[in-house]
């Protein structure tokens, strides 16, 4: 980790030119209106690495995304990011949340090109992403007229037209047909390949190899908490009232 | 950064250009309450020049409201503010583009037709300057003060109502004293910069405070 020229654009440029990236996160738990929705999450990724996060619905897959892209607090646990220099965790990553994040007035090109200007470090003109993305065709069409799927698709190309080492992505594949999943997971391996990380969130098994895998226990009412070994450390904790959330580790690569 | 901000603020203005939506509302709203209010007082020449200024200012603070609760909501909704949280701009930077965007779009333009306007009121003019002049500089304040409400609010359906009831109270400084600077620019003993002054301080604080406020809401909120 040496540490000054972190910032500079040419260190930041993908194929790790840098210094290598590692997130880890160590007994993360998150509360929301006053229920413990998961505790004791824990993850490491570095360069290249993967991470599938899975659980039923409600388990708080979207919620964790959003607390590490900063949209969320964590009631306890600490995300740790190194190697990014100054630059915070949410200016290092893309979000593709269930929403697409598209203004449906605007063209898919106009909503790219916003995107990259927010982003910054971009990588390809909105005209090329849009067409590696298999979209070539509706760049000045208003995202209003386009269907689920390509908006889907217009969302992802975000992650083209900028660049950011760690990707989140929430339900990646919703409303994708198959060639358009493809050309998804395409785009995940090349990203891994350069040294990025991927987290996501996802019913549906993505196609990562030797990714980690960390699953959130749906929370059930009354049960008892089990397998404390890391004891947590939230301030109101109740036995009778909590949801436990497990988090599993397996398949290191 | 820069260029961050910049990008935000051609968005918001192309986006209220494109869908047409609260800009020109604003400004027909404004034009209704203006011409409703001579039909109720009667044509009292006299009485309409003396309320003048007062009833343009209420038609103003109201017309501002118009489209306000869609300030944050709209990002909020769609995800664009999770897109705008992934960016390295400040939040308050955020608030700033964004009000700034819908001043443009809605505050200045009432300011800029106040003086043909007036002519439904009667005022002279000096007022129609005048009336002008202090809706340039004190609609801002009203657009900062409504943006506290707004993102408070961005995560409430139909949250317009709320807004309203809450940011409207915060809105009488501004309007005491655009009404006042207005008025005492036709004569009378106060001098026309003593309330003007005031009204430019107000608008510069409730810049600072409202963007700083309106971060923190919007942060908090989810």
């Amino acid at each position: 980790m040496s540490g000054d020229p972190a910032n500079t654009p040419a260190a930041d440029r993908r194929g790790g030119a840098g210094p290598a990236l590692h997130l880890s996160v160590h007994d993360l738990a998150c509360r929301r209106s006053g229920r413990l929705v998961f505790a004791g999450l824990g993850f490491a990724l570095g360069p290249g690495d993967a991470l599938l996060v899975t659980g039923r619905n409600g388990a708080g897959k979207s919620t964790l995304l959003a607390i590490l892209a900063g949209r969320l607090r964590a009631a306890a646990g600490r995300i740790a990011l190194s190697g990014a220099g100054e630059a915070t965790l949410p200016e290092r990553l893309h979000w593709i949340a269930h929403r697409d994040g598209l203004k449906t007035a605007l063209s898919a090109r106009e909503n790219l090109a916003f995107a990259a200007a927010m982003l910054g470090e971009e990588r390809f003109a909105p005209h090329d992403a849009l067409e590696r993305v298999g979209l070539p065709h509706v760049v000045d069409m208003p995202v209003a007229y386009l269907s689920a799927g390509q908006r889907r698709r217009v969302a992802l190309a975000r992650l083209l037209v900028a660049h950011r080492p760690i990707w989140l992505l929430d339900e990646p594949t919703s409303a994708l047909d198959a060639a358009s999943q493809e050309m998804l997971y395409e785009l995940m391996r090349e990203h891994r390949a350069a040294g990025g990380i991927i987290i996501a969130a996802t019913h549906l098994p993505l196609p990562l190899d030797g990714a980690q895998s960390l699953a959130i226990a749906a929370p059930q009412p009354g049960s008892q908490a089990q397998g404390a070994a890391a004891a947590p450390d939230w301030d109101d904790w109740e036995i009778g009232d909590v949801s436990r959330a497990s988090a599993g580790r397996r398949g290191d690569p | 950064m820069t260029r961050a901000f910049f990008a935000l603020l051609a968005r918001d203005l192309r986006l209220a250009a494109r869908i047409g939506g609260s800009g020109v509302m604003g400004l027909v709203f404004f034009l209704m309450i203006l011409t409703l209010v001579p039909f109720a007082l009667g044509p009292d020449l006299n009485l309409l020049a003396r309320i003048g200024p007062a009833i343009l200012w209420i038609a103003a603070l109201l017309s501002t409201l118009i489209g306000l609760d869609r300030l944050f909501q709209a990002d909020e909704e769609d995800g664009s503010l999770d897109l705008i949280t992934a960016s390295p701009l400040p939040m308050a930077a955020t608030v700033l583009a964004k009000v700034t965007a819908h001043w443009l779009t809605t505050g200045a333009p009432l300011a800029l037709v106040s003086p043909v306007f007036g002519l439904l009121v009667a005022l002279d003019g000096i007022g129609m300057l005048a009336v002008a002049a202090t809706l340039f500089v004190g609609t801002p304040a009203l657009t900062f003060i409504g943006a506290v409400g707004a993102a408070l609010t961005a995560t409430i359906r139909r949250g317009g109502l709320i807004l309203s009831i809450l940011v409207l109270p915060l809105m009488i400084p501004t309007l005491i004293f655009g009404v006042s600077a207005a008025n005492a620019a036709r004569g009378g003993t106060v001098p026309f910069t003593t309330p003007f002054l005031i009204l430019i301080a107000i608008t510069l604080i409730s810049g600072l405070i409202a963007t700083i406020a309106a971060a923190a809401a919007l942060k908090q909120g989810e």
